[in-house]
């Protein structure tokens, strides 16, 4: 578990110093545990564990966005844990059940317990169609479409510049929107 | 339409390049760009108090900013640790408690002088209600600076976050009104001062909750 928790602390470090392929790879890494401890809340909220993938997309994104609330002397684990129980609480919330969430939650997830995406996610996809069109269509390109950042540009006639800003834009909005439903 | 996980986590990596300024470097420039409209405020109704040069030889006077200096400082300094998702007011809180001491070491100090005046016409004061007026009137659009400023981090519980956001723009606001004021008695600060901050604090409670949410 230590060990686990060093190397995300390392694979922060990497992408906060530029490395993007370590950010994928810590993302990766994060992932089964998030979508582990979010079916353990909705379970025990007695909700459908299939919509955790829902909660699994909004944990990312809000890590993504305040990455840069981490303290990079900091361990990476209780950062994240600390994200990913504020946004399962309101997850649950929003679903009309209050529960009580503990950070252990997370913190004990063993690797065994960890599982593969089952049911896909709507809510993130669906708020898309509200975006401002170049953000949406940005988006879509990369997000829905797999398509890099360089053929988006082409794509859609855009600088690669204009395509960075609207991509984070359109990531930005995005949580907005969610955080608003 | 789908995107599932991995399309997300591949479409975050690619956004990796972008840099977020840090929280205190958002909180500085809300606060500055705030802090005019406070200002305007303050010197168009009610401006420093023309014998200021007399009474900054009264250390009651000099401790009015003591107290609230302190209390605004100790306020950035919560807020910022609060913006980190894993942090609470352990370890942090007691900062919040120096302008309490300060002042309580004030009232302790008055007692001990000769003074002219009984300690309930000191307490009462002759500027009572212009303080809780003048107080949060001038704390709102520095409060509205700093949510904008704190909306940056990631608080745990944005109702505290919002609450010490209104205790630091009350006690920038009340270090403007003491330049005004002319009771300068720690227990006219302590009660009155007392009551305009709590009001701000809980202000800034509220609009934590609804603002501060990440």
């Amino acid at each position: 578990m230590r060990e686990r928790e060093d190397e995300w602390t390392g694979l922060m470090r990497s992408a906060i110093s530029g490395d993007s392929a370590a950010y994928h790879r810590l993302l990766k890494a994060v992932t089964p545990v998030l979508r582990a401890a979010a079916r353990r809340g909705l379970a025990r909220a007695g909700q459908p564990v299939d919509q955790s993938e829902d909660i699994v997309q909004d944990i990312l994104l809000a890590v993504h966005l305040k990455r840069h609330t981490w303290d990079v002397d900091a361990p990476f684990a209780p950062w994240l844990f600390a994200i990913a129980r504020n946004k399962l609480i309101d997850a649950l919330r929003r679903r009309g059940r209050r529960i009580f969430v503990n950070i252990d939650d997370f913190a004990e997830v063993l690797p065994g317990e960890a599982v593969a995406e089952t049911a896909s996610a709507g809510e993130v996809a669906a708020q898309l169609q509200s975006l401002p069109a170049r953000q949406r269509d940005v988006l879509q390109s990369i997000a829905v479409d797999s398509a890099s950042i360089k053929d988006t540009a082409v794509k859609l006639s855009m600088s690669e510049g204009a395509v960075r800003v609207a991509l984070h834009r359109g990531l930005t909005s995005l949580t907005a929107k969610l955080r608003e439903q | 339409m789908r995107m599932d996980t991995d399309q997300l986590i591949r479409t975050l990596a690619q956004d990796n390049a972008h840099r977020a300024r840090p929280v205190g470097f958002a909180l500085m420039l809300a606060l500055i760009a705030a802090a005019p409209v406070s200002l305007l405020m303050f010197f168009t109704e009610l401006g420093i108090r023309p014998d200021v040069m007399t009474a900054m030889r009264n250390p009651f006077f000099d401790l009015k900013f003591a107290v609230t200096l302190a209390l605004a400082i100790a306020a950035i300094a919560v807020s910022l640790h609060l913006s980190r998702p894993e942090a609470s007011l352990r370890g942090f809180g007691w900062l919040l408690l120096i302008p309490a001491g300060l002042l309580t070491a004030g009232i302790g100090g008055e007692m001990m002088m000769p003074q002219r005046l009984p300690v309930m016409t000191r307490l009462v004061g002759n500027n009572s209600r212009v303080c809780m007026t003048a107080i949060p009137l001038m704390s709102l659009p520095i409060l509205a600076g700093a949510l904008i400023g704190l909306r940056h981090g990631a608080p745990a519980q944005p109702a505290v976050a919002g609450a010490i956001a209104g205790m630091l723009s009350a006690g920038l606001a009340a270090t403007l009104y003491a330049s005004h004021c002319t009771d300068d008695s720690p227990l006219f600060v302590a009660t009155w001062y007392t009551i305009s901050i709590a009001l701000v604090t809980a202000i800034g409670a509220l609009a934590g909750s609804k603002l501060l949410r990440f």
